[in-house]
């Protein structure tokens, strides 16, 4: 049957003596979007970088358009028309688009000199044909995440790829860019490709896949028809147990304000500001979410109450103490601690072990170090006590580089560090991220639990669910401002935050 | 079988041993080529810092200072930095050796504690600069360190015709008066007195040597006086090796047991979340930097204090201290107590080289070159890994 475009058998893979993948199969059908769904290490990135000619597989057989494939490495993954875009991207930051995307496939004219005309003009057609936007002459440093996974698409397809790997695509994009991707992939199966998609998202499954095939802990758990199952139906089958899409919690009970912003102005390189006089305020014992489009001044507030840049005018107290334009040391010290949006730049050193991770904020402390000398045992313990109380796997991690763990678990020990810091203001933005129903469960859950022990917490996030799910109080920013706040309660809707979040008068 | 050779070959220590190894064997085809018989060469290169133990001192002598520079390099290094600057700092310490050594009297002990210090500080805060223009304006540290190597060399040249120290007839200053050496024993060669004192005194000791069936068999214990004696008058040996043993040992607990080490390779691995987590990051690559230039400094101040000529001369160019340590540091791996092991080796090949030359008439150069092929193999070290990986899969695929 030569309308199979992928079939693997019987994968094994171990990394040393731990088994990410056991006796995995997968059949993908040419000419679908075919999801691979499981939790946070699930081993879907194995898999697919083992498709891709990444790894090695210790077991088993693949079938590339029915054909027996010898995949050692991704220059034979391209020759079989088979193309991956990573969960991280791998751009050059300051190539162009055109130059990125030809990298190592370049068009040369007689004298071997790249013809950049030739490319651009090809590339130009590529994205017009699958309505893939991008700017051909911009550098990727300048340009939205967004744009930046369309040229990574874009990279596949010039090569010629038939099949389509995609890892977590829509992690890092913006509601309205996801409904962009969805409609680029539709574009594309109606031209013969087939996709491979792994997301967490079961929103955009049911939107666009036809099969999904679930993995848990290494194990292939089943392959069904999307349209047969439900939501919660799917979550349950990859996370073993019923799993909860929305999140119980009780009312909250604010009391006195503890944090606040006051007429907040920051501005950027360029002298543009970007915060326009931003005013908030936090109680103990609120969740505080803040709605908004993806670059209305998120990441400034953010940047500002950290005081990793710089603000031009305002306030920002917590306690009655002001801390504005201080250091991110004194921030943490006045009982601020944040989850960063950006794990990998802000949260973590991916080289340090697991242990060495967990205790990067607070490593100065008696706990752990005594006259400038670390106590290795008591760091141990203590990692070790995170991972048992988040479930952080695999267990036993102590010592593996935590660039090892999944994403997901990543993010999990970043949480647990943050709440062990005992702030009374927690800042988590987009802290689900990436992170499987399971591991979002756990986080929101957490965020509650905090709520109640009396912290004020203050979420950004891009997702309007996500907001509505978790916020006591929303307010919703546009422009550098908050332009809106209001209880959250049974007469929001998706659409009057829309509406405010677009910038709509009352 | 393969599997654990694989999984051997991705072992670095193992790449740079193999590397080492493969430096040899590139040296003999190049010596084969140019009409030497690698054997005897290597033998010769073996004879000369084996052969006698005053060699194997003259051997650790020499590779005290690129020890040295080569910790300098790899902290720098492991906190995220490329010290290409030791060349400079190492100048800077030396200078400052020199000056505490020979202008301001101080007793004994003190004295040479005075230069090492000084030449500690002197260097450290010129490496310093380096980091405060890194850490203030982002400017890369290879590129400043560049342009302080030729202050460094420039200004050591300009110091030797300061009239107050500039040694009549000569290219250098003044040495460093005998107090503030760190030679082992320097008080019996510090004159001509004590010199026939001690001979007497090994003498005395010595007592006379038997004579079986009119040949002279001198005890063990005799044998042994006339070594002490033979490696007292005619080495430098000094205190360095010492020191830099105890550098070494200090720069890794600081590494990999210290809060300071935590957060200096924090920051060399990745600033920005360093800094979220409320680390100095610029203060703390300045204090790299201080650290690194110190030891540096160290290097040079032991050379003054405790090697010939003891003084600063007119330099036509680098001397390579510096830079030696840049390939002492990739040998080890940025490791700092391996170092003092790449230091040897290095030492024991630049000396070893010398008796090579002078036998066979073998140019040094060969010498460099295998240098510089270890190197490069262990700056290829993924070609082992590669080949690792080939084994594994043929392994797989034999199944
Ligand atoms: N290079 C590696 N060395 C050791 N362990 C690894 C390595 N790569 C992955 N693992 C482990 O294998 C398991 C599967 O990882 P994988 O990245 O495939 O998970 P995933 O399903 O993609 O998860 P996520 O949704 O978080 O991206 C994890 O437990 C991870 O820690
Ligand atoms: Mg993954």
């Amino acid at each position: 049957m030569s309308d199979i475009a992928v079939e693997m058998k019987g994968i094994h893979k171990y990394f040393g003596k731990f088994c990410a993948l056991q006796n995995v199969d997968l059949t993908v059908e040419s000419g679908t979007i075919h999801s691979i769904l499981g939790e946070n290490g699930a081993g879907k990135s194995t898999l697919m970088s083992i498709l891709y000619g990444l790894y090695k597989p210790e077991k088993g057989e693949i079938f590339i358009n029915g054909k027996k494939a010898k995949i050692e490495n991704p220059s034979d993954a391209i020759k079989l028309g088979i193309g991956m875009v990573h969960q991280h991207f791998m751009l050059v930051e300051n190539l162009t688009v055109t130059e990125n995307i030809i990298l190592g496939a370049e068009i040369t004219n007689k004298f071997g000199i790249i013809d950049m005309k030739r490319a651009t003009k090809a590339i130009k057609e590529l994205s017009e044909k699958y309505g893939l936007y991008v700017d051909p002459y911009a550098k990727i440093e300048d340009i939205s995440v967004g744009m930046q996974q369309r040229v990574e698409i874009l990279k596949t397809l010039y090569r010629g790829a038939d099949i389509l790997i995609l890892d977590e695509p829509t992690a890092v994009l913006t509601p309205q860019e996801i409904l962009e991707l969805i409609d680029i992939m539709k574009r594309l199966i109606n031209d013969g490709k087939t996709i491979i998609i792994i997301t967490h998202k079961l929103k955009e499954i049911k939107q666009s896949a036809k099969y999904c095939t679930v993995i848990r802990r290494g194990k292939l758990i089943d392959r069904v028809v999307v349209d047969d199952l439900s939501e919660e139906e799917l979550a349950s089958k990859m996370v073993g147990r019923k799993v909860n899409l929305h999140i119980d919690k009780t009312k909250a009970d604010p009391k006195d304000v503890i944090f606040s912003i006051e007429n907040l102005v920051v501005k950027d390189f360029r002298g543009l500001e970007k915060l326009k006089g931003l005013n908030l305020e936090i109680k103990r014992g609120e969740i505080y979410g803040v709605a908004g489009v993806d670059g209305n001044g998120q990441k400034e507030l953010i940047e500002a109450i950290t005081c990793l840049s710089k603000a031009s005018k305002g306030k920002i107290k917590i306690n009655n103490k002001e801390i504005q334009n201080t250091t991110p040391k004194n921030v943490l010290e006045s009982g601020i601690s944040t989850i960063h949006e950006d794990r990998h730049k802000r949260g973590l050193i991916l080289d340090f072990s697991v242990e060495l991770n967990s205790i990067l904020e607070s490593f100065n402390k008696p706990q752990f170090s005594k006259k400038s000398i670390l106590n290795f045992e008591a760091i141990n313990n203590f990692a070790k006590s995170l991972i048992e109380k988040f479930d952080i796997r695999p267990d036993n991690c102590e010592k593996t580089p935590i660039r090892a763990l999944s994403g997901g678990n990543q993010q999990k020990l970043i949480i647990a560090r943050e709440v062990f810091n005992d702030p009374d203001l927690l800042i988590a933005v987009q802290p689900t991220r990436g992170l499987d129903i399971g591991a979002i469960e756990f986080v929101h859950k957490t965020l509650v639990e905090e709520r109640d022990k009396g912290k004020a917490i203050l979420l950004v996030s891009l997702e309007l669910d996500e907001i509505m799910d978790v916020s006591d109080t929303i307010g919703v920013i546009y422009d550098g401002t908050i332009v809106k706040t209001l209880q959250n309660d049974e007469n929001v809707t998706e659409e009057k935050l829309g509406f405010w979040m677009a910038g709509g008068e009352n | 079988m393969s599997i654990k050779i694989s999984s051997l070959l991705k072992k670095s220590t193992t790449a740079i041993f193999i590397s080492i190894l493969l430096g040899f064997l590139v040296g003999g085809i190049i010596l084969a080529l140019s009409g030497f018989n690698p054997i005897q060469s290597y033998g010769e290169l073996f004879k000369g810092v084996f052969s006698k133990p005053r060699y194997i001192v003259q051997t650790i002598i020499i590779a005290t200072p690129v020890i040295l520079t080569g910790i300098s390099v790899a902290f720098a290094f492991k906190t995220g930095l490329f010290n290409i600057g030791a060349e400079g700092q190492f100048m800077m310490g030396a200078i400052a050796a020199s000056f505490i050594g020979y202008k301001i009297d101080l007793p004994p002990i003190i004295h040479p504690i005075a230069c090492l210090l000084g030449a500690m500080i002197f260097a450290g805060l010129y490496a310093v600069f380096v980091g405060w223009l890194k850490a203030k304006f982002g400017i890369h540290e290879v590129i400043t360190s560049i342009m302080l190597n030729w202050i460094a060399l420039y200004f050591n040249n300009y110091y030797v015709t300061l009239p107050s120290l500039k040694k009549p007839n000569s290219e250098g200053v003044y040495e460093v008066l005998d107090s503030a050496r760190i030679n082992i024993l320097y008080n019996v060669k510090a004159n001509q007195e004590n010199i026939l004192a001690f001979r007497d005194k090994i003498a005395e000791l010595k007592g006379n040597v038997p004579i079986v069936n009119g040949v002279e068999k001198p005890t063990l214990f005799m044998k042994l006086l006339d070594t002490v004696q033979d490696i007292v008058f005619r080495t430098d040996i000094n205190y360095g090796i010492f020191i830099a043993v105890a550098v070494a040992i200090i720069v890794g607990f600081i590494l990999n047991k210290t809060t300071l080490g935590y957060s200096l390779k924090g920051v060399g691995i990745n600033k920005y979340a360093a800094e979220a987590a409320g680390i100095n990051v610029k203060k703390q690559i300045i204090m790299s930097m201080l650290i690194s230039g110190a030891i540096a400094g160290l290097a040079g101040g032991i050379y003054i204090t405790g090697m010939s000529p003891n003084r600063i001369i007119t330099l036509s160019l680098h001397e390579n201290y510096g830079f030696n340590g840049l390939s002492v540091a990739l040998i080890a791996n940025n490791n700092p107590i391996a170092c003092i092991f790449s230091g040897l080796l290095f030492g024991a090949l630049k000396y070893g080289g010398n008796a090579m030359q002078s036998q066979l008439g073998v140019p040094t150069e060969i010498i460099n070159i295998v240098i510089g092929t270890i190197i490069f193999f262990i700056g290829m070290r993924l070609i082992f890994t590669i080949i690792a990986d080939k084994l594994e899969k043929g392994e797989n695929s034999n199944e």
